[in-house]
């Protein structure tokens, strides 16, 4: 009765896992390009224009490191930037973020009492969501050309990924932590308690690190309209991420399954 | 972990699930491979810059903006 027979070759391998990650990455970099292009980019050009007209009236403030005198210095034209570069961005992360989302799919299939393979894939979606997209944002939400010193682009680097690192860490910590509850306190309060540690963590870690406030006269509409633009693009990602991965991972069960049930009534007659 | 002790009439369904230790192979070498893949379009030429110049920076430009990492 058990799928897991010594010498039986089960579909379930980390490998097939991997591969629809990388698949419904790759559709979700596609849909993210387009809503990134369509919602986006108007505003990308809005804030270009804006810190060309800043730097038109203030003479020569060197913040264009594209005007330095230095070897591996190209200019990449704005059709370019907005059209192969952001499609090149959006793919390899859409891609990258598809196989990671998938081995941690891998992971908890199975594991998670009361959920199955479509359950499973779509919650570790939401939860990427959440952790990967969402709790950065809220803390270093996205900045349009013009906003942001280049002078502390280092330790705003370090201080984005920090917060990255702590959200992803948390999250998986209170995966773990809701499973153990579970298993001696009823699952609801499992999960309730094992979110509210989640943002007791990131809450905690955002208070701690600084705040960024770079913003001088940049005018609040444009920004919000590429802060929600922005937004919608991380949604865009992961959504489609979650949807097609759900669709695949729950097909690659429905097989696996088919195959363990055929096998078992194969071996009972 | 897959097998239930008692036999009940009507099976809870039981999900087959991935050997952790097979899988923490996978999760090394992909991991290391979607970092690099990540650095490149989220934070080259920016804090860090390999290779030295600006055409990574300038090429993800808009996707390291639109995707919400610090850009410059």
């Amino acid at each position: 009765m058990s799928s897991t027979v010594p010498g039986e070759k089960s579909a379930l391998t980390p490998g097939a896992f991997l591969l629809r990650g990388l698949i419904a990455g790759l559709v979700a970099g596609l849909f993210t390009f387009a809503v990134a292009f369509a919602l986006g980019e108007p505003h990308v050009d809005d804030a270009i224009a804006l810190e060309e007209a800043q730097s038109a009236a203030a003479p020569a403030p060197a913040a264009e490191e594209a005007e330095h005198e230095e070897p591996g210095m190209v200019e990449i034209s704005r059709e370019n930037q907005k059209s192969w570069g952001l499609l090149t961005g959006t793919l390899a992360i859409g891609t990258a973020l598809g196989g990671l989302t998938a081995l941690a799919v891998a992971a908890v299939v199975g594991r998670l009492r009361g959920l199955g393979a479509r359950g499973s894939t779509a919650l570790v979606a939401l939860i990427g969501f959440v952790s990967i997209a969402l709790v950065p944002f809220l803390k270093y939400p996205a900045t349009p050309p013009a906003v942001g010193d280049p002078d502390t682009i280092n330790g705003r680097t370090v201080e984005y990924f920090a917060m990255l690192l702590v959200s992803v860490l948390a999250a998986i910590a209170a995966v773990v932590v809701a499973r153990r509850l579970a298993e001696r306190i009823d699952g609801f309060t499992a999960v309730v308690l094992a979110g509210i540690g989640y943002l007791a963590v990131v809450a905690v870690t955002a208070a701690l690190l600084p705040t960024v406030d770079e913003l001088g006269s940049f005018p609040a509409d444009t920004l919000w309209y590429f802060r929600r633009s922005s937004l919608l693009t991380l949604a865009t990602l992961w959504g489609v991420l979650g949807v097609v991965l759900t669709g695949l991972v729950g097909k690659l069960y429905d097989r696996a399954t088919a195959d363990a049930e055929r096998r078992a009534l194969a071996a009972s007659l | 972990m897959s097998q239930s002790s008692a036999a009940p009439v009507a099976p809870a369904i039981q999900l087959p699930t991935v050997p952790l230790l097979q899988l923490g192979t996978w999760v090394v070498f992909f991991g290391l491979l979607a970092m690099l893949a990540i650095f490149f379009v989220s934070a080259d030429q920016g804090a860090i810059s390999i290779p030295a110049g600006n055409a990574v920076h300038e090429w993800v430009h808009d996707a390291r903006h639109l995707l919400g990492y610090p850009c410059h």
